[in-house]
């Protein structure tokens, strides 16, 4: 573990136990492995983008680091602590220091109570001590630094648009002055011209308070716009990890490839003439995994030994790790 | 004479808090076996142009202007005139087809309805030929799977159920309200790929509306932007891409990053999509334009030939030799 490191996540595994189809009340429940085995490191002032298909778990990961899920198995280490073997209350000193942001601006924000007071929650819980005007004060400022009006504490958040509404979210995650922030999808829900404004207010803010971020998104340009570094998950399984030039430039996994292929890019000269490489099919059910490598259903490389044998995830190059038998 | 021609459409919508305009003045053509792109933000009035021609409007949207189809004009017929013209000659694909799908339904039934309606076949001959088009949109196993109901689908293949729907009387042309905007990119891919086979083989002429930048560009013919109910630009979307001459539209170019640029900061439009209620006099995206002048508050600008080529128009006030 590197000095710069803050969070190491090894190996770390989630299941859900659902009831099959068709299920009586006295049937065994089965057990979906949502995340299975991921493992990276992040450095302060870093942003790491993980990008996959709907239901391949990133959603998950970033829930279970912050342990709003509960872990399988592995190890979430956050500046030398274990963070899924803390109990409740040194927990809760960590997670001042670790914020999330949701997807969905509205439903993220309680209709019920005013900005000013959705924004000094967080404040409230982890500093009770704090006075009526400091609460005011910082309030005040991290709304002006978010580019939101002072004027506007007292407003419900049915009164704001989608934007705004994001903004209302990054501010109550940075009240606490936060080393990490969790981002769930911050853009997804929001019109062109908006999601580009919260990006750069992010990237922003990244620079000027040394954050990190976590940067989960569908969207791989968006994510390589963002992030330092790439993870690509499938299945819950780790297909590929590098930094974000070499992972456009140079994509090892087959799914990889896939994917970025799959982006248009907003050219027709370009766009009109690309070679086009089509995943067939959907994500298979991860109740029933594919046996050895989870991509091989869908893969145009698949031969017998991705059935057999799951492919290790290793080192390709230098710090470009991929999980491919014939990734060259 | 283009086979479908749109002009002057206007749509409003009578609300508690006073007449909201949603379309002003929209003019554009399309010819057959072609596709236009219709580009805008949410509000932009897309969906609702297409929902005026299709005669789907809330009870309480009003719309005025013409709507030629094949040369005969369509706006505003009644519900059973209408019914000779959907499905039949035009038919539309949803954004989220769980919602437009009904779920108490097996997909045969839903499918078969169309046909025993629309052609009066017999129920048999109906679901065979129902499972011949699930088939052409490649759902594997469409003999089987055409007993199921809706939730038994992934997102894609109900969207391509949605597709094998809407292409059953073959109709001239096919409105794809945000077709891909709840699928995965991978998914996305297939079906934007689906669809362009699809006109090639019919020769299905396709309305496209998105906000998606990258998906026009691959997909379409000509690319009309909106903003606030108004046309921006319209142009073939080579010109609109080489050369946007509006400055929405250029702010639109620049917002979004690319994945084959390396990442420069993102430049931004200020401020937010316009409130319907509330739009400004004159032109709409007056308030977050960098290049607006005192004129651009009072006067709407009108859809002009832009001088440089052939079917490439804009509506600004301002010159393009100034947008620097």
């Amino acid at each position: 573990m590197n000095n710069d490191t803050i969070l190491q996540v090894d190996n770390l595994k989630v299941t859900f136990d659902i009831s099959p189809e068709g299920a009586m009340p006295w049937t065994k429940s089965q057990s979906l492995l949502a995340v299975d085995g991921v493992s990276f490191e992040l450095k302060a002032g870093e942003t790491l983008g993980i990008v996959g298909e709907s239901g391949c778990g990133k959603s998950t990961l970033a829930r279970a680091i912050i342990r709003m899920v509960p872990a399988k198995d592995g190890k979430v280490v956050w500046l030398g602590s274990d963070l899924l073997t803390l109990d409740k209350k040194t927990m809760r000193g960590h997670r001042k220091e670790i914020q999330m942001i949701f997807q969905d601006p509205l439903a993220s924000l309680n209709p019920r109570m005013n900005i000013g007071e959705i924004i000094a929650e967080p404040l409230k819980t982890h500093y009770p001590k704090t006075s009526k005007s400091e609460i005011k004060t910082k309030v005040k400022g991290v709304m002006e630094r978010v580019g939101l009006l002072p004027n506007l504490v007292n407003r419900y958040p049915h009164e704001f648009s989608g934007g705004q509404c994001q903004r209302i979210g990054i501010a109550r995650a940075l009240i606490l002055k936060p080393k990490l922030i969790i981002c769930d999808e911050p853009v997804s829900a929001l019109d062109v011209s908006i999601q580009a404004q919260v990006v750069n207010l992010l990237m922003e803010l990244q620079e000027e308070m040394g954050l990190s971020i976590i940067f989960i998104a569908h969207d791989l340009s968006i994510v390589k716009h963002i992030s330092t570094r790439i993870l690509v998950l499938y299945l819950g399984n780790m297909m590929e990890m590098a930094n974000s030039a070499d992972i456009y430039a140079n994509p090892r996994h087959p799914y990889t490839q896939a994917l970025i292929s799959a982006v248009p890019i907003p050219d027709p000269i370009i766009e009109k003439n690309k070679e086009l490489i089509l995943i067939e099919g959907d994500l298979p059910s991860p109740i029933n995994p594919p046996s050895g490598c989870v991509f091989r259903t869908r893969c145009r490389m698949a031969q017998d030994i991705c059935s057999n044998e799951k492919p290790e995830f290793k080192n390709a190059t230098n710090d470009h790790k991929v999980a491919c038998h014939f990734s060259s | 004479m283009s086979f479908l021609e749109v002009n002057n459409l206007n749509v409003e919508f009578d609300t508690a808090d006073g007449k909201v305009r949603a379309v002003n003045n929209v003019n554009f053509s399309l010819e057959e076996g072609k596709t236009l792109a219709i580009v805008g933000e949410s509000g932009s009035g897309k969906s609702q142009t297409v929902f005026a021609m299709m005669g789907l409007l809330a009870h309480n949207g009003t719309s005025v202007g013409s709507v030629k189809f094949d040369g005969n004009e369509i706006l505003n017929l009644t519900g059973p005139e209408l019914n000779l013209i959907r499905a039949e000659k035009m038919a539309m694909i949803f954004q989220d087809p769980m919602t437009s799908l009904n779920p108490y339904m097996r997909v045969s039934e839903q499918m078969a309805e169309v046909l025993t309606h629309h052609r009066g076949l017999s129920k048999s001959d109906a679901v065979k030929e129902s499972v011949a088009m699930l088939d052409a949109v490649q759902i594997p196993e469409a003999k089987s799977r055409i007993r199921m109901y809706p939730h038994e689908f992934s997102g894609g293949m109900r969207q391509r159920v949605m597709i094998a729907m809407s292409l059953l009387c073959q109709p001239k042309l096919l409105i794809a309200d945000e077709p891909t905007t709840a699928l995965d990119v991978t998914v996305q891919a297939q079906i934007m790929k689906l669809l362009s086979d699809i006109q090639k083989e019919f020769g299905t002429a396709i309305i496209l509306i998105t906000h998606d930048l990258g998906v026009v560009a691959g997909n379409s013919d000509d690319t009309l932007v909106m903003y606030g109910g108004q046309v921006m630009e319209i142009g073939t979307t080579e010109q609109v891409y080489a050369n946007p001459t509006h400055p929405y539209t250029q702010g639109l170019m620049s917002a979004v990053p690319r994945l084959d640029h390396d990442g420069t900061e993102l430049t931004t439009i200020p401020g937010n999509p316009p409130n319907m209620m509330l739009l400004p006099e004159g032109c709409p995206f007056c308030p977050r334009c960098k290049f607006a002048k005192s004129e651009c508050k009072t006067k709407v600008p009108e859809l002009i030939f832009t001088g440089t080529s052939g079917s490439h128009y804009r509506a600004c006030n301002v010159a393009v030799e100034e947008l620097v």
